[in-house]
């Protein structure tokens, strides 16, 4: 029987897996504005098509945030606070995307949209970079003391293994919104965000292949986990092979449906390698912290588990709802909001 | 300065510009849901411009609400993560309620609503406002019962050093929550109103768009007078509630160095000294401070100097006196305030019914347009007093704030944490004003001249169209 942590631990990682599977588009669609968009209205069509979602979407990661306050608060504790300047960058790309959504088709002109356009494109750049460099250097350990305090200096966050984690979750988030656009866009738009998509498949690869080769010598995850870990693997090749031929035969639905597995699949490895610990400490496993130190009591999560359960259902079903009712491509002739 | 003191200018700071555009969010989204529901009901097309004029202000307000939000949720991690250690256990629960209740709620029925307009029928579309609307409030009741713990904690026992649940139910009908809930939610929706009766107001001044702003400012008036005089009576639940539940906040803000005497008179005005713990001038109405602490005309008030005394036997040596010239002085503007809105809206409603609002006198309309602002400084003043009141505390007779700062986060890191966050908040409220300018000048009428019907015919709009091709 699964117990309650270990339950809530599988909760944040589907949180997060939620968040990065579905904001992960709208990342990859903000930074494809700089790429794919060539005139004023392109990057319009591409901002509108994700104009419905976005925000539910960032919801994702507010929510895991709240999940992990509460089921397990010396982590949401250590951090937040142990990525202290990393967080604040993420916020200030957050807090910018989000207004330069709703403000830039406000005023018609074009010193005001081509600010917007830089805000759209570095406030959807940051948040996948910076959050894979944390998701990286918290597999690869950082110096956490017996009182669970995380004093990082700056190579402990930054370094090659963590920037390269960094840089796959990004292209990742790209291609996986050069595919969404190509489900909601017409013509030469969704033709060049489906020839970029397929040209990153490369150095996605390349990418995959360099950081996978890297958290296999440089953490213990294989060694822990060795078997789950190989399967979901090679589960990720498949989707990314899958994705690359779907992209080929044009069945951009299909190749959507492979990216997110691949983003599903690389999140959930993050998650199965910490497992059962949420935070490697490099000063030694003693000071790890774990669903068991780093929890709140059985009552809070007994209450937690009800209230996720019975909630969770509802926001599935009104989200999916929310995409099916805007399932039509955005046109560059009709009335667009954003 | 240290990292406590700059922990608590960021979190002042960042909270004070929140909650200037959350409570007009709440109260906008009512006001929007009011108007389509008339638009449904009535069939009446001024109705629907009247949702989508307000709705254009509401978004982009809308919008900035959420982005400091954010900074919000990872706020308590970033620099308190002392408490959050210690109270995530209770505080974390509403918090996440919240997310998946109210957030995910608000943001998918606010792009549904957006984008909606024709895609989804007349009635799935006033649902969705009519979704945001609850979700907004379902949102402030989740992050006020975690806020009321702080004030009163219940529910919880502390074990190994943690505070943890005990009891979800007692909770969430903590008496601080059922008094601060309503008159938060209250207040927010008069934040609403006499945004728009003020904006109306200003129309109604120029002539412009006359029979438009005239019922704008008819449907404001009505919440904006319930609400006033809710908040107000359950301003006075909760100053009932405060004597019995943090006396020593009570004390604080009525300037109270001794014991007030039977019965308590009521100090409008006073030049407070902290030094010497006296006060030099006063200005007093008898029995008033016996009837705000129990509605009746006699009883003591304890004064900060024998609370202090009973607070070291109870929790050690320290100072439990809170900040008292902002806690008393606060306090005062708020209620100032407040009943100068009750006035106005009393007026208002008076001159809506002898339907005078189109030749209205022009001093009363010049300050409704000022009147805007004054449910907002009433907001933040009532959040100063509860949050400085509670002081030196964070959760009340628990932990002191002191005690909850992140040892880990360099007082460097908050320094530049503040300074850009200060920078870009003030690029948003300058923003936000330009923008929110714009709009009303154009008024709601901009975009009939612009007019161009969608070429696409799966993208007619039946409503004789609201395309623009920009």
């Amino acid at each position: 029987m699964l117990s309650l942590n270990e339950l809530w631990f599988i909760l944040v990682a589907v949180l997060f897996i939620g968040f990065f599977f579905l904001e992960g588009f709208d990342y990859g669609v903000g930074m494809a504005t700089a790429f794919i968009g060539r005139t004023d209205t392109e990057r319009r069509v591409l901002i509108n098509s994700i104009g419905p979602f976005w925000d539910a979407n960032e919801v994702w990661l507010l929510t895991a945030g709240g999940a992990m306050f509460a089921a397990f608060p010396n982590w949401y504790a250590t951090m937040f606070s142990g990525f202290y300047l990393p967080l604040v960058f993420v916020l200030l790309a957050l807090i910018g995307r989000g207004v330069a959504f709703e403000f830039r088709g406000k005023v018609d002109s074009s010193g005001w949209r081509k600010t917007w356009d830089v805000v759209i494109f570095a406030g959807s750049l940051l948040p996948p970079l910076l959050l894979g460099v944390a998701f990286a250097s918290i597999l690869k350990g950082l110096p956490i003391d017996k009182n669970m305090h995380m004093h990082a200096g700056f190579f402990d966050v930054v370094n090659v293994y963590t920037l390269i984690g960094g840089i796959t979750v990004t292209l990742l988030c790209l291609v996986h919104g050069l595919l969404f656009a190509t489900l909601r866009t017409t013509g030469d738009l969704q033709a060049r965000a489906r020839n970029l998509a397929h040209k990153l498949l490369f150095p996605l690869a390349a990418a995959f292949i360099v950081f996978g080769t890297m958290t296999f010598v440089m953490t213990d995850v294989f060694k822990v986990h060795g078997v789950l870990l190989t399967i979901v693997t090679i589960a990720g090749a498949c989707a990314f092979i899958l994705s690359g031929a779907f992209m080929k035969l044009k069945k951009d639905g299909w190749a959507f449906g492979m990216t997110g597995a691949m983003i599903a699949l690389s999140i959930a490895s993050v998650f199965i390698g910490l497992f059962p610990r949420v935070m490697i400490s490099s000063l030694g496993h003693a000071f790890d912290l774990t669903i068991h130190n780093a929890s709140s009591g059985a009552y809070s999560l007994k209450v937690m588990t009800i209230a996720a359960l019975t909630l969770l259902p509802f926001v599935l079903a009104y989200q999916l709802w929310s995409y099916f009712v805007f399932h039509r491509r955005v046109h560059e002739k009709e009335h667009l909001e954003y | 300065m240290d990292s406590v003191m700059l922990g608590r200018i960021q979190f002042a700071s960042t909270t004070i510009f929140h909650f200037i555009f959350v409570p007009i969010s709440i109260g906008l989204a009512l006001l929007i849901a009011i108007m389509e529901s008339m638009y449904v009901v009535k069939g009446n097309e001024q109705y629907k411009q009247m949702a989508k004029f307000w709705g254009k202000l509401f978004l982009i307000n809308f919008a900035v609400g959420v982005v400091t939000g954010i900074l919000q949720e990872f706020q308590f991690g970033m620099n308190w993560s002392e408490y959050s250690r210690f109270v995530g256990d209770v505080f974390g629960a509403p918090l996440a309620v919240e997310a998946l209740l109210a957030f995910f709620m608000e943001s998918t029925f606010i792009g549904l609503w957006i984008f909606g307009w024709e895609r989804l029928s007349k009635r799935v579309h006033l649902a969705s406002i009519w979704l945001v609307a609850i979700g907004t409030m379902l949102s402030a009741f989740w992050i006020l019962a975690a806020n009321s713990f702080m004030q009163r904690p219940v529910g919880f026992e502390v074990h190994n050093g943690r505070a943890q649940m005990t009891d979800f139910f007692a909770l969430i009908t903590n008496g601080q929550l059922l008094l601060e809930f309503p008159h938060t939610v209250l207040a927010a929706y008069m934040t609403g109103a006499f945004l728009v009766t003020g904006i109306s107001a200003y129309k109604l001044l120029r002539k412009q768009d006359v029979s438009f702003f005239k019922k704008s400012f008819q449907v404001a008036i009505i919440v904006g007078l319930i609400s006033s005089i809710g908040v107000a009576l359950i301003g006075h639940g909760q100053a009932q509630f405060l004597v019995k539940t943090q006396p020593m906040k009570m004390a604080a803000s009525e300037g109270l160095w001794e014991n007030s005497g039977d019965p308590a008179p009521w100090t409008v005005i006073a030049s407070i000294d902290p030094e010497k713990q006296e006060n030099k001038a006063e200005l007093k109405i008898p029995y008033l401070l016996s009837f705000l602490s129990y509605s009746k005309f006699s009883g003591e008030v304890k004064g900060m100097k024998e609370l202090q005394a009973e607070y070291e036997v109870k929790y050690g040596q320290g100072d439990y006196i809170p900040p008292v010239r902002t806690t008393f002085w606060s306090f005062r503007v708020m209620v100032g305030s407040g009943a100068a809105l009750i006035v106005l809206a009393l007026y208002g409603t008076y001159l809506m019914a002898r339907g005078r609002l189109e030749s209205p006198n022009k001093w009363f309309m010049r300050f409704m347009v000022f009147a805007i602002s004054l449910p907002i400084i009433a907001n933040s003043a009532g959040w100063i007093m509860t949050e400085i009141g509670r002081q030196p505390w964070t959760v009340f007779g628990l932990m002191t704030t002191e005690a909850g700062i992140s040892p880990n986060v360099s007082p460097g890191e908050v320094l530049f944490s503040l300074i850009t966050f200060s920078a870009i908040y003030t690029i948003l409220g300058v923003l936000l004003v330009f923008l929110f300018v714009r709009v009303i000048k154009k008024g709601p009428n901009e975009t009939v001249t612009a007019q161009v019907h969608s070429l696409d015919p799966f993208d007619m709009d039946k409503e004789g169209g609201y395309h623009v091709v920009s």
